[in-house]
């Protein structure tokens, strides 16, 4: 980072003794040792582990938990709902993040704070919360359900709750921001230059936007999707409060095991392959977006 | 450029959509009745006070502020010295240790519940707030980190030669330069760990005991069971709390950093 041949009293101090900055890492790092490592790894020895109804857990070393959650049908289920939902929600916060922070960037001086501000203040609100003004808006005596009636496009009380479509739409409310910021940062490097001179040199709007924009904010777009679809497939809070019972997904499903069924080396076991499967997707699509778009970053 | 009326009108739904539930929950607060409604015909403060007869909401939020506190506050004490490592020298194993103290954003918060339930079941120490507190901060070390990382990385090192050139002792050094330089990193870094903190549910679920509960976890168990004004009451609370706690972030750092540090 600083000039590292300078020849300044700390970089003295520094070439002196070349463990300091390993000093300077050391707590943090015991303290990841202690408090990351041991914990996964001790999940993974336990997701391992035989469960027995009467005699709970039996530490017999087995894949049985595995073979289990990748042979069941009722698991194929679960894990496959998942990824429709989360491919679903990628889709959606696309759909609509991409455009609005496209307009938000073209916004004048005060509006865009305001707007942006209002865009991702939720973050700090916490889901449950945001989730409960879902909860109470898909209701069958809530608001949608009402004007959908009022509107005549419904004979009888609509409910969203426990419905994929609800779930969705609470997720995409949820991790829309995450994309807004994604492209937004892509924007505030892109050359507003680009889009006059293909103006004046006569290219339609349309032209404008799939020719000269789309591929300078695609990282943007890229990376977005990885954070939201990331955070969808693993999503607790709001597929249990919206979907419950009714709308199982592979977090909702792990925490049964754990608290309910009390069955922990199943639980652990869908636990270890959601975390392998999260980041599996996150590596590879990380490398495919850096060597595809590799001259972007550069310039 | 200027936005035509089609991309007016999309950004007004758009922002409508952002907005609606958390309104929602904001008007139901204020109702008169016993049940969800909105406050149009008759508007009462009632849920508000109801507020004061459930102590269980208030114990879970002073316990979820002291959580915030005691973990952000770890956390930050962790990465100081980490992010001065990172951003001052040049060392084998930079990026992949960098890597590895961002790595618990890249790790589910229900792995993390699941992995921090199995440990402390073994060291007794499940459902304590000591428990809570270690999960809690190395869910949140990466955001703390990063922030602070930030700050360091523009520190000038020429500052902290001149004074110890005027015969200033490395302690005074760091005390006197090098802390002040790197304080906006380090409060934002605090506060967005905080923030982080305060807001958890899916680790903090499997972790809390009945007399170690956050308030999201309380909030979570009450929906579970029913949805009344009151909980929308609690949650209104919330939401002005931390609109207020957002003015001054504004005001004192600029909230656009803070959140694009949250997004990426």
């Amino acid at each position: 980072m600083n000039a590292a041949n300078s020849a300044s009293p700390a970089r003295q101090t520094a070439s002196r003794a070349p463990r300091g900055p390993y000093w300077l890492l050391s707590p943090a790092l015991l303290f990841y040792t202690l408090l990351l490592i041991v914990p996964i790894g001790m999940t993974a020895l336990l997701s391992l582990y035989a469960f027995d109804d009467i005699l709970g857990i039996q530490q017999q070393i087995s894949f049985n938990n595995y073979l289990e959650v990748l042979t069941d049908p009722y698991f194929h289920k679960i894990f496959l709902r998942t990824l429709v939902m989360s491919v679903l929600v990628v889709l959606v916060c696309v759909a609509l993040g991409v455009p609005e922070a496209y307009i938000l960037n073209r916004m004048g001086s005060p509006w865009k704070g305001i707007f942006l501000l209002v865009i991702l203040g939720p973050l700090l609100i916490s889901v449950v919360v945001r989730t409960l003004g879902w909860a109470i808006l898909f209701g069958r005596e809530g608001l949608i359900s009402e004007s959908l009636q009022l509107l005549g496009l419904s004979d009888g009380p609509v409910s969203l709750m426990y419905s994929q479509t609800g779930v969705v739409i609470a997720l995409v409310h949820v991790l829309v921001p995450f994309m807004v910021i994604s492209v937004w940062a892509s924007l505030q490097r892109l050359d507003p230059d680009t889009e006059r001179a293909a103006s004046s040199l006569c290219a339609k709007p349309w032209t404008i936007m799939r020719r000269v924009v789309m591929p300078q904010i695609m990282p943007g777009i890229l990376s977005g999707s990885v954070i939201v679809f990331a955070l969808a497939a693993t999503a607790f809070a709001t597929p249990a409060i919206i979907g419950g019972r009714r709308f199982k997904v592979v977090a909702t499903t792990a925490y049964d095991e754990f608290l309910n069924t009390l069955n922990w080396p199943l639980g652990a076991a869908i636990a270890v392959i959601l975390l392998l499967a999260n980041v599996a997707i996150i590596a590879s699509y990380n490398r495919y977006i850096e060597r595809k778009y590799a001259q972007v970053f550069e310039s | 450029m200027r936005n035509g009326y089609l991309a007016l009108a999309f950004h007004t739904l758009f922002i409508l959509f952002s907005v609606a539930p958390l309104m929602v929950i904001c008007l139901v607060a204020f109702t008169d009745k016993g049940y969800l409604s909105m406050p149009f015909d008759g508007a009462s403060l009632r849920w508000f006070y109801a507020i004061l007869d459930n102590p269980e909401f208030i114990d879970a939020f002073w316990f979820s502020l002291y959580l915030g506190i005691a973990s952000a506050s770890i956390a930050l004490v962790l990465s100081v010295p980490a992010a001065l490592a990172i951003s001052r020298h040049r060392f084998p194993g930079r990026d992949g240790i960098n890597a590895f103290l961002l790595s618990p954003l890249m790790i589910p918060h229900l792995v993390l519940g699941v992995a921090f339930l199995r440990f402390f079941t073994a060291l007794d120490l499940n459902g304590t707030f000591v428990g809570l507190v270690l999960a809690h901060t190395l869910l949140i070390m990466p955001y703390a980190l990063r922030l602070v990382l930030s700050g360091a990385v523009g520190i000038d090192p020429t500052l902290e030669h001149a004074a110890s050139s005027l015969g200033a002792s490395r302690l005074t050094t760091f005390r006197r330069i090098t802390l002040p330089l790197l304080m906006p990193g380090v409060v934002s870094g605090w506060v967005l760990a905080f923030i982080t903190s305060f807001d958890e549910l899916t680790m903090s679920i499997f972790l809390a005991s009945p007399s170690t509960v956050t308030l999201p976890v309380r909030l979570y168990n009450y929906i579970e069971e029913t949805i009344d004004p009151l909980v929308t009451s609690v949650s209104a609370v919330l939401i002005i709390l931390t609109m207020l706690l957002m003015a001054v972030l504004d005001r004192i750092y600029g909230l656009e950093r803070l959140m694009i540090g949250k997004g990426q």
